[in-house]
């Protein structure tokens, strides 16, 4: 299992008494995409934003590259320099330029120089198409637009994981096709490891690699994504499926 | 009935002295003003903080300078502290003392409003790229707040300045305190005077004050447009 970037063992959460993730257990290996799919409620976001330290949970481990996790805030502050997380209202900052914004993690907490930061994030912002708006402010910027500069954000870190929370959830129509090309693009070009929460079912189906679906806070069934969207393992997933109409 | 009441002001050295007593009142205002607000912007990211006990004595020093009034603040301070703590400051310097430390307790609410109603997710993005506590209240936190609270900080100004008013109270020699020195030393020679004086002063705080507002006001109306355009 060497190979194995992340492992989640017998992670149970609670929201006061509420308990909103049962037992999950998954691994991801390096290089995989793995999205998580459910119906609202499932619980995907609190699980992924758990693998971020966003989120405090009361039982299990989280093992990320060969490490076990301890939940400290100062701990997390590491981690989350190797694990980027995109979320679904692209909040860039306000008060920051669009350069700005993509320098602050690798100046301020990497403390890498300014010069070599900023010729990087030019060349991401290259890579999605807007190295034009460098030094716009985001209000300027649409909601894809924004999107994608909160991508370039996280990859600016070189995390070596990402994850993706509904990212084009909240976008028009027409946005959504270049944030999630971006996304493929990550997965094919640079074999980043993945985890994607999204309703977007053509989108999971071309990009993932595998599939959890979560239902009510429990892992339902862990498949191979071919094989999901063939013919899931339970009557439930088949359910999902088909109501999602794609 | 020679002198017409107008001519008061420019007796003697009336007139310089009215603009000096402005310039205590002004001095006061801006120390405590500046003294408050650095006070305010420390309480106001400590009153953010999840310590509940830190949050507890902060809330009671807030209630505690926004319930007592301002006059008894100032009679406390300068007539009882003395007393028995053997702390003894001149007049203007007390002054100066009680209005930095109500404006820290007042700024402080306005920060932490500020600070709260920044975006949830705006701390979560910041957390996300690795950012600590520090850096992200610096980076993040702090300057959105900023513009939220500007306007409201304004505000508190021109209530301060305006309060300054209550500082002859304490004998300090404020504007007001010699307008009325002047009132009663040409009483006899200009019955009209304190009309006159307190016209003059009328305009002084209203000079310094009115442009105040009309900036507040512009900042928030250009603040909405950018956030709604």
């Amino acid at each position: 299992m060497a190979d194995q970037i992340l492992q989640v063992e017998h992670l149970e959460k609670y929201y006061q008494k509420r308990h909103v993730l049962y037992d999950i257990n998954f691994s991801v290996a390096k290089g995989e995409v793995v999205t998580l799919l459910g119906p609202s409620g499932s619980g995907k976001s609190t699980l992924i934003r758990c693998l971020n330290g966003l989120e405090p949970y009361q039982k299990g481990t989280i093992t990320f590259e060969g490490q076990q996790v301890d939940p400290t805030e100062k701990n997390w502050q590491q981690i989350r320099q190797k694990i980027g997380m995109v979320f679904q209202s692209y909040d860039l900052f306000p008060n920051l330029t669009v350069i700005d914004n993509i320098m602050l993690g690798p100046t301020k907490v990497q403390k890498q120089s300014a010069d070599a930061t900023r010729a990087e994030a030019i060349q991401l912002l290259q890579r999605v198409g807007l190295e034009d708006y460098a030094d716009a402010y985001p209000r300027m910027l649409s909601g894809g637009q924004k999107q994608r500069i909160a991508i370039v954000r996280a990859l600016a870190l070189h995390p070596d994981f990402m994850l993706f929370d509904e990212v084009t959830a909240s976008l028009d129509p027409e946005m959504v096709r270049g944030v999630l090309n971006i996304i493929k693009d990550l997965a094919e070009t640079d074999n980043m490891t993945m985890i994607v929460v999204t309703h977007e079912m053509n989108f999971a189906q071309e990009i993932a690699d595998r599939v959890l679906f979560l239902e009510n806070g429990k892992i339902l069934e862990q498949t191979p994504s071919k094989q999901f969207f063939a013919k899931p393992q339970t009557d439930r997933a088949q359910e999902f499926l088909d109501s999602m109409d794609f | 009935m020679d002198h017409s009441g107008i001519s008061v002001l420019f007796e003697g050295t009336n007139f310089t002295r009215l603009l000096g007593g402005l310039w205590v009142t002004v001095k006061i205002a801006g120390i405590a003003l500046i003294l408050g607000l650095i006070l305010g912007i420390v309480l106001g990211v400590l009153r953010t903080f999840r310590n509940r006990l830190l949050r507890l004595i902060l809330r009671l020093y807030l209630e505690f300078f926004r319930i007592v009034p301002t006059v008894v603040l100032l009679f406390l301070f300068y007539y009882i502290l003395p007393k028995q703590l053997n702390f003894n400051l001149p007049a203007d310097q007390i002054a100066t003392l009680v209005f930095a430390l109500w404006v820290g307790a007042e700024m402080s609410d306005i920060v932490r409003g500020a600070l709260i109603s920044v975006p949830k997710h705006q701390r979560e993005s910041g957390l996300a790229i690795g950012l600590n506590r520090h850096q992200l209240y610096r980076y993040v936190l702090i300057p959105q707040a900023i513009t939220l609270e500007i306007p409201a900080t304004i505000n508190l100004a021109t209530r301060v300045i305006k309060t300054t008013s209550l500082l002859m109270l304490i004998s300090v020699m404020d504007v007001i305190n010699i307008g009325q020195q002047i009132i009663e030393a040409n009483n006899h020679t200009h019955p009209t005077g304190v009309f006159w004086v307190y016209g003059l002063i009328f305009l002084f705080y209203f000079l310094i004050d009115y442009p105040l507002s009309w900036w507040a006001k512009r900042l928030e109306k250009r603040r909405l447009e950018r956030t709604n355009g």
